[in-house]
């Protein structure tokens, strides 16, 4: 199995205070990765340096096999980010957002045609492309930025909190979504709150503090823990947190 | 390259869709140029007179009638005390008393010599400085007119006096919108470049949107460009536009060449965009780079030449001025479009100015990268 994220002993310290403290795990290809953790357990903040957007303090990763520290503009290529701040240009159309987020990873003309028709067709928006997106739902907007954080077809594409706001019927198309995406291939990395979403994944990560306290699949997490849902599991696990939000 | 490409498509396509900037880039030129050298007018006319004549004389009359008849004063008032005058500046009615003592016109012509009085409110500094300043001259016209008038033929003079004959270079008719159009494009110009460009990619950040750029393999000269290259053609068309309206309301036509202006526009306003952007790398909300930027611009234009000489500042003040790129802008559009300078009279505050631009700009990416 091949692996593309592989991360070992990562840490980020801002002064005295270790948001992410020593995590290891590896993400296999085609992966649906759940990353979990209550709020300011250092989610986002690792979420950053796997990305590039942040220099860890220390330990090791790679990301399609790029290294964090010194290839992150070959990671950068690599990966789509989709955050928690809806992010894509209000005043501009559909398309036009389109052909930017596609035209900024170096697609050539035809391509960006073609992955951008595709686009349209599969969320149904084919009416709506020259609609500005300020103009659309919220739920459509999220399920556009995802389309198109993975128009550059990534090897791996990270999700911060990408459904929060979203109703539940939107949720589900989201998902789907993302499980075509895997299907293609495309390596999964996702957080979330809600764990319904997070049955959904292949296997998932809690982090408590700043460190990763609980890794396997949903299933075995349950077991491990003897609890009936991942409800649960979290619960169990994020009580014992000692710092607060 | 290509990816600059779809960067400056992206903006001027925003830029395009924002009505309020499209009105801040060509409405605002037209009117601020229309109406602020017409009300930024230094020429103090129309101070309100009161008169004390406390001697009803033909020589008494004679002072009055012909500083009245000088255009700078407005007889406000003709009173039988001092203190009565006194009342109407109270009741801001008059800006001046001159009080002549009785029996002026005899001791005149008896001792050869008699006192006005002159009072004037100094609330407004300029007003009375000016106010006293043309009265004295008037008075003084007079009493030149007196002694010629009461000298006998042959007989010799009173004594030497000495006459000043004045010149005025460059602006021979002391027209004040000529003095100030040009110091009033340069303000259009650094408002336009320096407020848009840093308010634009502070938006970035508010909305998110920066977060994407910065996952993609976008690189921060790009960005940059991708930021610098839209406002600065921009603040070449509102130049543009300053010209115009200069020339077809105020009829003012450059007498240095146009080269030499849009070469030190061009520059100058690399150094502006530069402010803003490093502004920007400070701010996270548009209210903040908004705020810091109105708290430079205004420093920058009260103490950069536009309205009071910088040669008569006290010298810190001074000092200041020679890190205040508007300064430099105001000085050379000046020297320029009134006094036709050419490149070579203006290699010095080219260069300082190509400094600063160097400066801000550096300065901004460098920031950009400890934030990003």
């Amino acid at each position: 199995m091949e692996q593309v994220i592989v991360c070992n002993g990562l840490t980020k310290r801002f002064g005295d205070f270790t948001a992410v403290d020593s995590i290891t795990f590896e993400v296999n290809k085609g992966e649906i990765f759940g990353f979990l953790g209550a709020n300011g357990a250092g989610k986002t903040t690792a979420m950053r340096m796997l990305c590039g957007l942040s220099t860890p303090s220390s330990g090791k990763a790679t990301i399609a096999g790029f290294d964090v520290y010194k290839q992150t503009e070959q990671i950068k290529k690599n990966i789509g980010y989709m955050s928690q701040k809806f992010s894509l240009y209000d005043d501009l159309t559909v398309q036009e957002n389109i052909t930017f987020f596609a035209g900024i990873y170096g697609i050539s003309d035809a391509e960006i045609k073609k992955n951008g028709d595709d686009l349209l067709l599969r969320l149904g928006m084919q009416d709506q492309a020259k609609k500005m997106v300020s103009s659309l739902p919220l739920g459509w907007k999220q399920k556009l930025a995802f389309s198109t954080a993975v128009i550059h077809k990534p090897k791996i594409v990270f999700l911060d909190e990408p459904t929060g706001g979203v109703d539940p019927v939107t949720r589900r198309q989201f998902w789907e979504l993302i499980y075509e995406a895997a299907d293609n291939g495309i390596t999964i990395f996702v957080t979330t709150h809600y764990m319904d979403e997070a049955e959904y994944c292949k296997r998932v990560s809690i982090m408590v503090d700043g460190k990763v306290a609980a890794l396997d699949t949903p299933s075995n997490l349950k077991e491990q823990f003897g609890a009936n849902t991942m409800d649960e599991v979290f619960y169990h696990l994020a009580r014992e947190a000692k710092r607060g939000e | 390259m290509r990816i600059l490409k779809f960067l400056l498509v992206k903006e001027f396509k925003q830029i395009f869709r924002n009505k309020a900037i499209l009105v801040v880039i060509m409405v605002m030129p037209v009117i601020q140029l229309i109406i602020l050298p017409l009300a930024t007018n230094f020429e103090v006319k129309n101070i309100a007179l009161a008169v004390v004549d406390n001697d009803h004389s033909d020589y008494s009359r004679a002072l009055i009638s012909k500083i009245t008849s000088s255009g700078y004063f407005r007889l406000s008032g003709y009173c039988n005390s001092y203190n009565e005058a006194l009342v109407l500046v109270e009741q801001d009615k008059s800006d001046l008393i001159l009080q002549i003592p009785p029996h002026f016109e005899s001791v005149l012509l008896r001792e050869n010599s008699e006192r006005l009085f002159i009072a004037v409110n100094a609330i407004n500094g300029v007003k009375a400085g000016l106010g006293s300043g043309y009265i004295n001259e008037i008075i003084q016209q007079y009493n030149q007119q007196l002694r010629s008038k009461l000298q006998v033929p042959g007989k010799f003079n009173l004594g030497p006096t000495i006459q000043i004959q004045s010149s005025n270079w460059y602006n021979p008719n002391l027209n004040y919108q000529l003095f100030m159009v040009p110091g009033i494009m340069a303000l259009l110009v650094t408002i336009v470049g320096g407020f848009l460009s840093a308010l634009n990619i502070v938006k970035e950040k508010e909305a998110g949107t920066i977060e994407q750029i910065n996952v993609s393999p976008v690189k921060k000269y790009h960005f940059v460009l991708g930021k610098l290259i839209p406002f600065w053609i921009l603040g070449n068309v509102v130049f543009t536009l300053g010209l115009l309206v200069a020339f077809c309301i105020y009829g003012i036509v450059p007498l240095g060449s146009l080269i030499t202006l849009y070469t030190f526009v061009m520059v100058y306003l690399l150094a502006i965009l530069g402010f803003g952007l490093l502004i920007s790398t400070f701010c996270d909300t548009q209210q903040q780079a908004m705020l810091i930027m109105f708290f430079f611009i205004m420093i920058f234009i009260l103490m950069g030449g536009l309205f009071t000489s910088i040669d008569s500042m006290p010298d810190w003040a001074k000092m200041a001025a020679k890190f205040n790129p508007v300064s430099y802008f105001i000085a050379v559009m000046r020297m320029v479009i009134i006094k036709g300078s050419g490149l070579y009279d203006i290699r010095g505050h080219l260069l300082t100015v190509l400094g600063f631009a160097i400066v801000l700009n550096a300065g901004a990416i460098v920031n950009y990268r400890k934030t990003f």
